[in-house]
């Protein structure tokens, strides 16, 4: 890479962190009243979340724009975290209410995760099959089954115990304001362990930007590395979204604005922006919103709209082209 | 040296490529020529372990290429097969640059980056190296991609097609590239070409296929002659001969 690119890539990354970071100071700081402990420990906690969150979104969303090869496509608008959603709704009616209330939620989860990669490995294997794929029909199809499963779970949902119910509810109503303590440790440990099985595949994976029939030709094993780096987006969606629940448009937002800021395609360049962007929104985001504005709307509607408006505006260039 | 080994492939009834056996050594140039779905890009997809094969076997340099560690073979053989769609925005340096990683496994040494330069150089793209691919024309985007094939310096280059898109004087400056690529000591290129006359003319040797089988394998002017015009690729016309090249020349 010549020495300004490099350069304009370092200052970025720079910009961004900082950002990130003064993000992270507001949400701790702004608006405290009473007893700075409790302030800070309660902000704390959401703080971690929130950061995974960020974190899981943008590391999976980024790596499965690479492994599919195209920037609209995103685990969430495939459906996938919905899939999540149903698969606890699922575990829930299986192990009856008082079941699954005795386990630990960190085993549950546990099994919730592998159960995930099982499943988002058929569901992909059923999306990416064949070599002349079609992409308007991957993307709907992806819609559909997103639908299809949000339907399932909602019917679930409707027919199950009252009292399963109330079991679920209390696992499922995460969102960005209310997070699930008891499972931020298991969600960052995931989120780490997925980093550390990642970094030594960085370059391969930037190698897989060509296309699967280049890499192959210059001697990566394809479909290895693909169900690795599958497997760790599966991982890394059931990480997010059994702490906040589904967020639609937010990863797309992030990583084609990483893409657009980054003058470099290397995953070591993208990926630390992408993180830093997806925490800018999400840490600042949560802080205008609260302290600001005063909890007046959703942050995740907020940014499920302006997400949607990219979306749109990325697909109709696609179209374009 | 290449070898194939009784190789079919079949999508459902279709039989495209037929019981195929070809030894290809080392050195010089290699055209195959054939009609529209004679099974040639099938052939050079299976032989690069782009696809799998029904049955039979090729070896490269004696290693199974279903088999054979990636990286090891990626330095004895490239392919460039006729998409070139690359999502990412990259200019032609790190495209090319792509060539180097089964040598450095993405680090670069002062080396690497010394070759992609070269490779650069060689097809004509010195002035447009740090351009992105989107702002280049079809066909330097084609030799932007024959340039990190040539930074893969792999001692058998495969092409599918690299003439797609490229005006005569770029068709015929990409074919004298090949001719000197095959010319170095222990290269070997086979192309997969649609027009006999630039097969006869800088090739070495030429492969014939049809429906999937060999129907002729030779030096030019063994190959090309009236019947392979009429048989295969149904066209009346004439051989006539140009500074001793057997050229084609169809009745209009």
């Amino acid at each position: 890479m010549p020495p300004d690119r490099a350069h304009a890539v370092r200052r970025v990354t720079l910009v961004v962190a900082l950002l990130a970071a003064l993000s992270a100071l507001a949400f701790m700081t702004v608006g405290v009243r009473g007893s700075w402990s409790f302030v800070l420990a309660h902000r704390g906690v959401r703080l971690a979340a929130l950061v995974t969150v960020a974190y899981a979104i943008a590391l999976s969303t980024v790596l499965f724009q690479t492994l599919t090869g195209n920037r609209i496509l995103t685990p969430a608008v495939m459906g996938f975290d919905a899939l999540f959603l149903l698969l606890q709704t699922a575990l829930v009616v299986v192990l009856g209410g008082a079941g699954a209330g005795a386990l630990d939620p960190r085993l549950l989860f546990s099994v919730e995760c592998l159960i995930m990669v099982g499943l988002s490995g058929l569901l992909f294997r059923l999306l990416f099959r064949g070599e002349g794929r079609n992409l308007p029909l991957v993307v709907l199809a992806g819609l559909l089954f997103g639908a299809l499963f949000r339907s399932l779970a909602s019917f679930l949902q409707r027919v199950m115990d009252p009292n399963d119910f109330l079991v679920l509810q209390g696992r499922t109503f995460a969102s960005f304001n209310v997070v699930d303590p008891a499972l931020i440790g298991v969600a960052a440990f995931l989120a780490l362990t997925a980093t550390a099985v990642l970094l030594p595949r960085l370059s391969e994976l930037d190698v897989l930007v060509l296309g699967r029939e280049k890499a192959t030709g210059l001697g990566i094993d394809t479909a290895r590395l693909s169900a690795i780096v599958f497997a760790l987006v599966a991982v890394l969606v059931s990480a997010s979204t059994a702490l906040v629940g589904p967020t639609t448009f937010f990863g797309l937002l992030v990583a084609n604005l990483a893409y657009l800021m980054v003058p470099s395609a290397r995953h070591a360049d993208v990926l630390p922006v992408a993180v830093g962007l997806a925490v800018i929104t999400l840490v600042g985001g949560q802080m205008l919103l609260e302290r600001l504005l005063g909890f007046g709307t959703a942050l995740s509607i907020v940014i499920d709209f302006v997400g949607g408006v990219v979306f749109l505006l990325i697909l109709f260039r696609a179209g374009r082209r | 040296m290449i070898d194939i080994d009784k190789i079919t492939k079949r999508y459902g009834d279709t039989t495209v490529v037929d019981d195929v056996s070809l030894t290809i050594p080392r050195g010089g140039v290699v055209g195959i020529v054939g009609p529209n779905g004679a099974g040639k890009s099938t052939l050079l997809s299976m032989v690069s372990r782009l696809i799998k094969a029904n049955s039979g076997t090729v070896r490269v340099d004696g290693l199974d290429v279903t088999a054979a560690p990636g990286r090891e073979l990626a330095r004895r053989l490239s392919v460039m097969r006729q998409e070139n769609y690359v999502a990412a925005r990259l200019t032609v340096r790190d495209l090319v640059a792509f060539g180097r990683f089964p040598h450095n496994r993405g680090r670069p040494t002062r080396e690497d980056t010394e070759r992609v330069a070269t490779a650069i150089a060689f097809v004509g793209l010195d002035g447009m190296a740090d351009r992105f691919l989107d702002q280049l024309s079809g066909g330097q985007r084609q030799r932007a991609f024959v340039a990190m094939t040539l930074a893969q310096d792999a001692d058998y280059a495969l092409f599918d097609e690299p003439l797609n898109n490229l005006d005569i004087h770029h068709a015929v400056s990409m074919m004298r590239l090949f001719r000197r690529m095959g010319d170095q000591p222990g290269k070997t290129v086979v192309i997969v070409l649609h027009d006999l006359n630039i097969a006869a003319t800088y090739a070495d040797r030429i492969i014939v296929m049809q429906d999937g089988r060999v129907v002729g394998d030779g030096a030019p002017s063994e190959v090309i002659n009236r019947r392979l015009l009429a048989e295969v690729f149904r066209v009346e016309g004439d051989i006539v001969e140009v500074d001793g090249r057997r050229l084609v020349s169809v009745a209009p």
